[in-house]
């Protein structure tokens, strides 16, 4: 079988705790139930210490690759109305719609 | 005698319907009984759309009858579901789309319609293509065909294990860090990733959109370049889909091997590689001198830090795209919403599944503030490195051999507890999609009864001679061949 032994041996601790974690699924705008938190406390710490051997490659004066393709620039198209109007057809996997609006709960009192 | 229908490759079933030695509803129908049949003990499938199908089946023979087939008319496949299919759930494996009905289809699947083929269902896959075992899915896990104790790899599990049990003859599929390569490796079957923007991603849902791609999932190379012809392209839809014209990929398998160089990646052999797999593979090496291909040592620097790499570009970039999922305008909703935030919270909270918000999470760390330069910035940095030393590597060789997966498949829960270990299964992979270099996995041997696979890596564009490579090897050797017992 493979052995991962070196590969977990270059990994440094990091720590992340619940606070940590409650403030990054706030971020990201996830409910988390009691006991996902202490699980991603343990996961989210395992996953950012082995991204840390990152740290041991010289990247000075390393352009950030922006593309998978080098050169390749984004491209544009003629500003042209391309699609109809299909609401009501999109509309129908909208969890709740009325007059062709969908409805959230009150923002403003 | 002639082989069954289902033990026919996607080539020699299109034969069969030009003599007329069957009909498309004939096979259709054949095959959907084996999907059906196959779904409580492999559950490769979350739809099975039969009636569809034969409505499908039935134009094609009238196309057929009236000379107007294309070379993939009547052809059965099946989808990964994470490409949008008009009218049909589109699930990408999640309990956010399981009511999610696409009003559109994907590009793939448009081109793939045009041409005739018949859809025969969507696959299972990890939840929204982020997993390695098929064990994220909200509709459980895919089980392999060759021992069903065993994953079948993933994410696109349902994809491989259907071609392996001979379920269906083709299955598209997505690669982002090696989705379609380490589950056709784990099965026993052959998977192609194109090269970054080769093939359009409109209507395939987004992961990572820097590194997602899709490809094809066959029993052989040959196959695979059949439909790989027929979905490849440029598309106005997709802003990173490539303008480059798509060469005959099927005329393309006659190239010789004689002069190829085939560069063996030092990197890939030096740590715990399993004995018994790097046996295989040396042999398979052989097959390859055999042809008349020169071997040359390799190496690739700074490809052992692929795994970090990935897991910050891919969750960052997982991140911004799952950040469309709000419970308003479509997919899961959460009951009684107290204001618009609990609204957000509870529903990306209930409809996502662990690893997908381990993954969301993951990302909104790496780009939060104070944070980005460290993270982020750093990761396309070594990204840029390790795209270069491929590009430097094939100005020497042609074409890179290895291995797929530093294991065979592992069993159903192994790896589940630890999603390190779980991200390590993509060592191999992984690089292709940084670099955005088009790559492949050919069966090659067993190892403790079951299937491992070669890996071939090409520079950008050239998959035809990645197709060409692995068809000579499945002339000379027989492992594409081989079926699971249970599924002959």
């Amino acid at each position: 079988m493979y052995d991962f032994a070196p590969f977990f041996r270059e990994i440094r601790l990091m720590s992340v705790n619940r606070t940590d974690i409650e403030n990054i699924a706030r971020l990201a705008r996830l409910s988390l139930r009691e006991e996902e938190v202490a699980g991603y406390v343990e996961t989210l710490g395992n996953i950012l210490g082995m991204v840390g051997q990152l740290d041991r490659a010289d990247t000075r004066g390393i352009e950030p690759m922006a593309h998978p393709l080098a050169g390749l620039a984004q491209r544009l198209r003629a500003d042209e109305v391309t699609e109809t109007d299909r609401h009501a057809l999109y509309q129908q996997n909208a969890p709740r719609v009325e007059s062709g609006l969908y409805i959230v709960p009150k923002v403003i009192e | 005698m002639s082989s069954p229908l289902h033990a026919r490759g996607l080539a020699a079933l299109a034969a069969g319907l030009a003599k007329r030695e069957f009909s498309s509803v004939e096979l259709t129908r054949h095959l959907l009984g084996r999907l059906e049949a196959a779904q409580p003990q492999l559950n490769a499938m979350i739809s099975i759309t039969g009636e569809a199908a034969l409505a499908a089946a039935a134009r094609a023979d009238g196309a057929i009858a009236g000379g107007k087939a294309g070379p993939l008319t009547g052809l059965p496949i099946v989808h990964k579901d994470i490409f949008c299919t008009e009218g049909v759930r589109t699930s990408c494996g999640s309990r956010m789309l399981d009511n999610f009905v696409s009003p559109y289809d994907a590009t793939v699947v448009a081109k793939l319609k045009a041409a005739g083929t018949v859809m025969l269902g969507k696959t299972n896959m990890d939840e929204f293509a982020m997993g390695s075992s098929n064990e994220t899915s909200w509709y459980g896990p895919v089980k392999n065909p060759w021992n069903t104790a065993m994953v079948p790899g993933g994410s696109s599990g349902g994809s491989a294990a259907a071609v392996a049990a001979r379920l269906a003859p083709a299955a598209t599929a997505t690669d982002t860090g090696g989705s379609i390569r380490q589950p056709a490796a784990l099965s026993g079957v052959t998977g192609l990733k194109p090269t970054y923007g080769r093939v359009s991603r409109y209507g395939m849902i987004a992961f990572a959109s820097s590194l997602d791609q899709a490809g094809v999932i066959a029993a052989s190379a040959e196959d695979c370049a059949l439909l790989l012809g027929a979905m490849a392209g440029f598309d106005p839809r997709d802003s990173t889909s490539v303008d480059a014209p798509v060469p005959d990929y099927v005329a393309g398998l006659a190239a010789p091997t004689k002069g190829l160089r085939v560069g063996i990646v030092k990197e890939f052999f030096d740590q715990g590689l399993d004995a018994q797999n790097e046996q295989q593979l040396r042999a398979t090496f052989e097959v390859f001198r055999k042809l008349g291909a020169t071997l040359v040592d390799v190496s690739l620097p700074n490809v052992g830090l692929s795994v970090p790499t990935y897991y910050v570009v891919a969750p960052a970039e997982c991140s911004s795209n799952l950040a469309r999922f709000d419970g308003v305008r479509f997919g899961h909703r959460c009951e009684n919403p107290q204001d618009l935030l609990d609204l957000y919270r509870r529903s990306r909270g209930e409809g996502f599944g662990a690893e997908v918000k381990r993954r969301i999470m993951t990302g909104t760390y790496v780009l939060s503030a104070g944070y980005y330069d460290a993270y982020y910035l750093k990761a396309q940095q070594v990204r840029q490195l390790i795209s270069a030393d491929f590009a430097r590597v094939f100005e020497r060789v042609d074409v890179l051999a290895g291995p797929t997966s530093p294991t065979p498949a592992f069993a159903l829960g192994a790896k589940t507890a630890d999603p390190v270990t779980m991200y390590l299964n993509d060592i191999y992979t992984i690089g292709a999609n940084l670099a955005g270099v088009p790559a492949l996995s050919v069966p090659c041997g067993f190892v403790n009864d079951l299937p491992v696979g070669l890996q071939l890596i090409g520079p950008h564009f050239s998959e035809a001679k990645l197709l060409a490579a692995a068809h000579a090897f499945q002339r000379e050797t027989d492992w594409h061949t081989r079926t699971p017992g249970a599924w002959q």
